[in-house]
């Protein structure tokens, strides 16, 4: 159910040949009760589903931004049931797709068919899970599945072709296409095979392909976006909201979705 | 244990329910690269020539079993032998492992290492050896760590490594490890991690462990030379694990042969202020592995504590959480104080003075000696030396004292 909401949204953007635009926050920086405004203020600058961070202790594949993020979050008493319980609230009013992105340990100690059934609930439509690779994912695949969410899986400049291949298949929702050697966070710029990479991967599946990690401007959403469906932006967003300056996230959404045209 | 050879972990890293790589996609294609490169080196005489080289001829192996004449007489139970890794070059058994590794490191082609470290002896022996291959060599150690650890940060620089505060989390070793894991994220085509304890995504508890397991396997030929017989009882210390792993693993078919795992009981199980793991902790997903963890009910890492640095890790090796689910390796933890003690008393008594890691095990041997009888015989592995603790001792005594 909530999985076609999310391949939906994605193809409407794409049929109306507009570049897909997911912005990432980490849930409960800044509070849980600003949550719902949030992802409403996101909605209304032109972003196509929201990446919807669950914080935790460890994040290994995140830079010095989302990891503040992460931090303050905890410290303010975010956990997943509060997250969870926010997102079923204002489920009615919500008209974006949401993708949680968290670490296995807190979905492990949650219960991951508790997790996937609360998600059910909650209409959460996919969810991103940056610690478990394909040799792994039985443990939450089933869960999944049986609910109806997008497992997406992520794709990495470093994997061989024979795994990019066996990704991308096996994504579901859209491919994350890892833009950058590294953890999340802001770049000046990308490695010169980053577009030969996106190349590939559009070839190898059917379902759209992000570029994540490192994009934090326009000109970067127009080029990486130029070889693939569109991009993910986090650190930047987080950054910016942890500012306060929506105005600029504003501006950023905006021009990376109209600069970044077929 | 019903089976009579042990023959873990599996094709896909697992010890039991344990184990496995819950690691970024970043990373895998290291992983598998490791994997071979590893399997290979094994199989070649000349990896395994130059290997028992440098443990011969650099590190200083084999270590004795010291039959500890004077300890066994004073508790008047069991005959105790002590096997003296704090013999090794630079003072504990982490070397056993890092020169294997760096070896791996020069034969995948890699020129640089990072690795993580607590109490600075992992930080010192990966130094060590990357200085003697001329590898580029960055240790991430935490800022609180820093400051109880000054000489060893010194000492890795002296060795030519670059080291590298971690500020992040709580600024000790497991945030150390992920500050590393996020280094080697970003570097994995030329860098290795050289991560150590038998932690971590397979095939590092496998690889760290056969590293390690020279100890069990010097032990058993010396036991058996000095006594014809087997111990009935080994007793190690258990932060990640590797001393203990490498102790026990030659041990695991030889059912009368007792096995003990003492974890760090910080200021008491009942204040939370501890680090063990297989004794307070839940099965979760860390630093890429499925282990025993203590974290609380939202499943966030929680800190661990210990008065050494050494066992300070809120996780455990899965084959450890492995061993204790099939019974075949009981654990047990010692307190703050009940280390502080054995600490001195073996300085005392047979004029060696232990790591504080390794106190742990003497503490809990010299418990468990009351329980047995003459004509028996207890290993513990004296996993390093105290050098590196009698500030932080005196510290400690002074404070109890006043």
């Amino acid at each position: 159910m909530s999985k076609q909401q999310l391949e939906d949204a994605l193809k409407r953007q794409l049929c109306a040949n507009r570049k897909i635009f997911v912005p990432y926050i980490m849930a409960g920086d800044g509070g849980l009760e600003c949550l719902a405004e949030r992802i409403h203020f996101l909605k209304e600058c032109g972003a196509t589903a929201i990446e919807l961070g669950i914080p935790f202790s460890d994040p290994v594949a995140d830079g010095p931004t989302i990891q503040a993020a992460g931090k303050r979050a905890l410290n303010n008493g975010t956990t997943l049931n509060k997250v969870l319980t926010t997102l079923q609230n204002m489920k009615e009013s919500r008209a974006i797709p949401i993708i949680l992105m968290t670490y296995l340990n807190p979905i492990y100690a949650y219960g991951i068919d508790k997790f996937a059934e609360d998600c059910n609930d909650a209409g959460v439509a996919g969810v991103i899970i940056p610690d478990l690779p394909l040799e792994e994912e039985n443990l939450v695949l089933n869960h999944l599945q049986n609910y109806g969410i997008a497992f997406i899986r992520l794709a990495a400049l470093t994997s061989s072709k024979k795994r990019l291949k066996e990704i991308a298949q096996r994504t579901e929702g859209f491919l994350y296409a890892v833009s950058v050697t590294g953890t999340t966070g802001s770049r000046s710029t990308h490695q010169n095979n980053v577009k030969d990479y996106l190349n590939q991967l559009k070839k190898m599946t059917d379902v759209p392909v992000l570029a994540g990690f490192g994009v934090s401007n326009p000109q970067q959403a127009q080029e990486l976006g130029s070889a693939c469906d569109g991009v993910i932006v986090g650190s930047k967003i987080v950054d910016l909201f942890h500012q306060g300056k929506t105005t600029e996230i504003k501006s950023l959404l905006q021009e990376s979705i109209n600069t970044a045209v077929f | 244990m019903n089976m009579t050879t042990y023959t873990k972990p599996n094709t896909a890293g697992y010890y039991g329910k344990f184990g496995g790589k819950f690691i970024p996609e970043l990373l895998m294609p290291a992983l598998i690269e490791l994997e071979k490169a590893y399997d290979e080196a094994m199989k070649d005489p000349g990896f395994i020539n130059e290997l028992n080289y440098y443990l011969h001829h650099y590190i200083g192996r084999k270590t004795p079993l010291f039959r500890a004449k004077n300890l066994s007489k004073q508790l008047g139970g069991p005959n105790i032998y002590l096997k003296r890794e704090d013999l090794n070059h630079t003072g504990a058994h982490k070397i056993n492992n890092t020169i294997g590794q760096a070896l791996l490191t020069r034969r995948m082609g890699k020129q640089k290492v990072v690795a993580e470290t607590g109490a600075g002896q992992h930080g010192v022996a990966t130094a060590t050896v990357c200085a003697l291959l001329g590898l580029e060599c960055i240790i991430f150690i935490g800022e609180e760590d820093i400051r109880r650890q000054k000489l060893n940060v010194f000492r890795m620089e002296l060795l030519g490594a670059k080291v590298k505060s971690v500020s992040q989390g709580s600024g000790t070793l497991k945030d150390a490890v992920n500050e590393a894991l996020r280094y080697w994220v970003s570097h994995v085509e030329d860098t290795h991690y050289i991560i150590g304890s038998v932690v971590g995504p397979h095939p590092f508890p496998k690889i760290v462990r056969d590293f390690q397991t020279i100890i069990g396997k010097e032990t058993k030929e010396q036991i058996l030379t000095q006594t014809n017989q087997l111990p009935n009882a080994i007793v190690a210390c258990v932060g990640g694990g590797s001393n203990a792993m490498g102790m026990f693993y030659p041990f695991l078919n030889d059912q009368q042969v007792k096995l003990y795992g003492v974890e760090a009981g910080g200021s008491g199980i009942h204040t939370k202020k501890h680090a063990a793991t297989l004794t307070d902790g839940r099965v979760g997903i860390l630093h890429g592995t499925m282990t025993n963890l203590l974290q609380d009910e939202n499943g966030q890492i929680q800190e661990a504590s210990s008065i050494s640095a050494g066992l300070d890790y809120p996780g455990v090796g899965p084959e450890h959480s492995y061993l204790r689910d099939i019974s075949r390796v009981s654990y047990t933890s010692i307190t703050d104080k009940e280390a502080l003690d054995a600490f001195q008393y073996l300085s005392k008594v047979e004029g060696i003075i232990p790591a504080l890691e390794s106190a742990h095990a003497v503490a809990f041997a010299m418990k468990l000696a009351k329980k047995m009888d003459s004509h028996s015989s207890l290993v513990i592995c004296l996993s390093g030396r105290g050098d590196k603790d009698v500030e932080q001792v005196k510290t400690a005594l002074e404070e109890r004292n006043q």
